[in-house]
């Protein structure tokens, strides 16, 4: 029982980071449809900007902020710079999604070009060696600081979604594009705060991430994919699925790979969305959007 | 000062002229009608108007400022507001919340000030919202998801979005189609109503001419995109030309 709560633990702090990611990609695809296979490689680019600052002793709480409006900077230029413009010369949903494959590709050679293959150690505050213990469970400063990080930052969007009228907004744009602009909503501004917002909490996953992993130019590349999952596991265009299905793919990992075999950690949570797709092809808490004709 | 001007207005889709040469002006609390056939380029007029389409040739001024080149949110900015003729609500949030988001360009722009004041801010707004509600008959609807409206109660819904920006110009497309023959007559009296408890000026897309001749002041006909005439509508029914093109649809 106690290895079980520990594994839960350990689920629980991976999975926060994984709702995260996932939360990026369905702010995405529920205003535009696009499938963002570049997020991965912002929030790396991102992790290495932190990586970089904190490597020349700035302060972690100035490096976290430079580098999340660094990520956020980086992909609404990316939004106006290719996507909108392509979306002028009416380039269909596949298109775009294949330009975000190619950005994939291009922000990893610059990653390479910077700072080259090596395997980085992320300087860090918070410690996975520094461990209390409470009862029979304990618990290490690095994953309870992710599990709160995590949760907050989903809880912090929920808000502004759900409260703001900038959430209202996006809301809007996201349902109903041409009624959105038609009430004087500027759904090209709405729609590069998305990308932004999305790109943040992708850096904000990524620097948490780092760590505990190694960093090199594809850390992501697996949290991504976790994240990914996590995403259509909770229904593409859910904010809420994207926190449960995120959660759920960390803790199946972490049980997996504790009581099946470590092989197993990547390959049960796949199998665990195949089975769910099959009986739930919306997803947990998905929803297509309707339109009536 | 003209409240709106189109001039020499052309649109082109490939080979197809969806309008050729279209001009007419509008005054301040007039109500205008468009009409015309089917594919005579009423909605593609619209869709110039309100920023949707960029004309070909042509110029479109409002309030003597012109439109072409500003983006549909610039434009509604502006003080122009429409309906479409396949309703475009938000579908999965509730009537309230569509008639909220019509509030959008009355919210504060200054951030920080809109912070601090939100709850006055809020109030008036519901003050509005509320109002528009009662003049359209919302009531019983107001928490409900639209897509769980009738067609009738969703087409209230779009009118009374538009009306609650406060526009100075409302472009309505078509507001009594499919509806039923006492609805029909409940939408024509309230755009009567609209014009005189809110102070502005209708531009009206209509098939039915008899309807349309109760309400406007003026009528532009269009037929295969350009303007067989103008006038009020006793002159505009009396003219040869809108027989023939209105009997050539039905035949
Ligand atoms: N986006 C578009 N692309 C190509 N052709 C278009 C487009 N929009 C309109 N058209 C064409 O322009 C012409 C005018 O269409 P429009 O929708 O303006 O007619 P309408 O007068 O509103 O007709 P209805 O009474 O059926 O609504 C039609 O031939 C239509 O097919
Ligand atoms: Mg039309």
């Amino acid at each position: 029982m106690v290895t079980f709560f520990q594994y839960l633990i350990s689920g629980l702090s991976a999975g926060s980071l994984y709702a995260l990611v996932a939360l990026g990609i369905v702010l995405i695809y529920r205003s535009t449809r696009i499938l963002n296979f570049a997020h991965g490689d912002k929030a790396t680019v991102g992790t290495f900007v932190a990586f970089t600052l904190l490597s020349r002793d700035l302060p972690f709480y100035l490096a976290l902020p430079i580098s999340l409006v660094f990520g956020a900077l980086l992909a609404m230029f990316f939004y106006f710079a290719i996507i909108v413009p392509a979306q002028r010369r009416d380039a269909t949903i596949l298109g775009q999604i294949t330009i975000t494959v190619g950005l994939s590709m291009v922000l990893q050679g610059a990653l390479l070009f910077f700072w080259g293959t090596e395997s980085q150690i992320m300087p860090f505050p918070l410690s996975d060696t520094r461990v209390w213990t409470v009862g029979p469970f304990y618990f290490n400063q690095l994953s309870i600081g992710t599990f709160l990080v995590g949760i907050t930052g989903s809880i912090l969007l929920y808000f502004l979604i759900q409260k703001t009228r900038l959430g209202l907004a996006m809301k809007a744009t996201s349902e109903n594009l041409a009624a959105a602009q038609t009430l004087g909503i500027p759904t090209r501004t709405v729609l590069a705060t998305s990308w932004g917002l999305a790109a943040l909490f992708g850096v904000l996953a990524g620097m948490f991430l780092a760590p505990a992993l190694i960093l090199d130019p594809f850390f992501m590349l697996e949290p991504f994919l976790k994240g990914f999952s996590g995403a259509i596991l909770g229904g593409l265009n859910s904010l809420v699925g994207a926190v449960v299905g995120g959660l759920i793919i960390g803790i199946v990992e972490n049980l997996s790979g504790g009581y099946i075999s470590l092989e197993f950690k990547n390959t049960v949570p796949f199998l665990i969305i195949i089975l769910v797709l099959l009986v739930r092809p919306e997803g947990l808490f998905g929803k297509e959007f309707k339109e009536r004709i | 000062m003209q409240l709106l001007t189109v001039d020499a207005l052309t649109v082109r889709f490939g080979g197809i002229s969806a309008l050729s040469d279209v001009g007419f002006t509008m005054d301040d609390r007039e109500i205008l009608s468009i009409i015309g056939p089917n594919g005579a380029g009423k909605t593609t007029l619209f869709n110039c108007i309100s920023g949707v389409y960029q004309p070909t040739r042509g110029e479109i001024l409002f309030q003597g400022e012109s439109l072409l080149g500003l983006s549909p949110d610039r434009i509604a900015v502006k003080g122009i507001g429409r309906t479409f003729q396949n309703i475009r609500l938000f579908n999965n949030m509730t009537v309230l919340d569509n008639l909220m988001l019509g509030r959008h360009i009355r919210f504060r722009r200054n951030p920080l000030q809109a912070y601090l004041r939100i709850r006055t801010e809020e109030l008036r707004h519901r003050e509005k919202v509320e109002e528009v509600i009662g003049f359209l008959d919302l009531q019983a609807y107001r928490k409900m998801r639209v897509m769980d409206c009738p067609y009738g109660v969703q087409k209230r819904v779009e009118l009374g979005r538009a009306i609650v920006m406060e526009p100075k110009l409302l472009l309505l497309d078509e507001p009594v189609a499919g509806l039923t023959a006492e609805e029909k007559n409940r939408v024509a009296y309230l755009v009567t109503e609209i014009r005189g408890r809110f102070g502005l000026s209708i531009l009206l897309i209509e098939h039915d001419l008899r309807i349309v001749s109760r309400l406007a002041d003026r009528m532009v006909v269009l037929n295969f995109g350009q303007k067989l005439t103008e006038g009020t509508p006793a002159e505009v029914q009396k003219n040869p030309e809108v027989i023939r093109a209105y009997v050539g649809e039905e035949a």
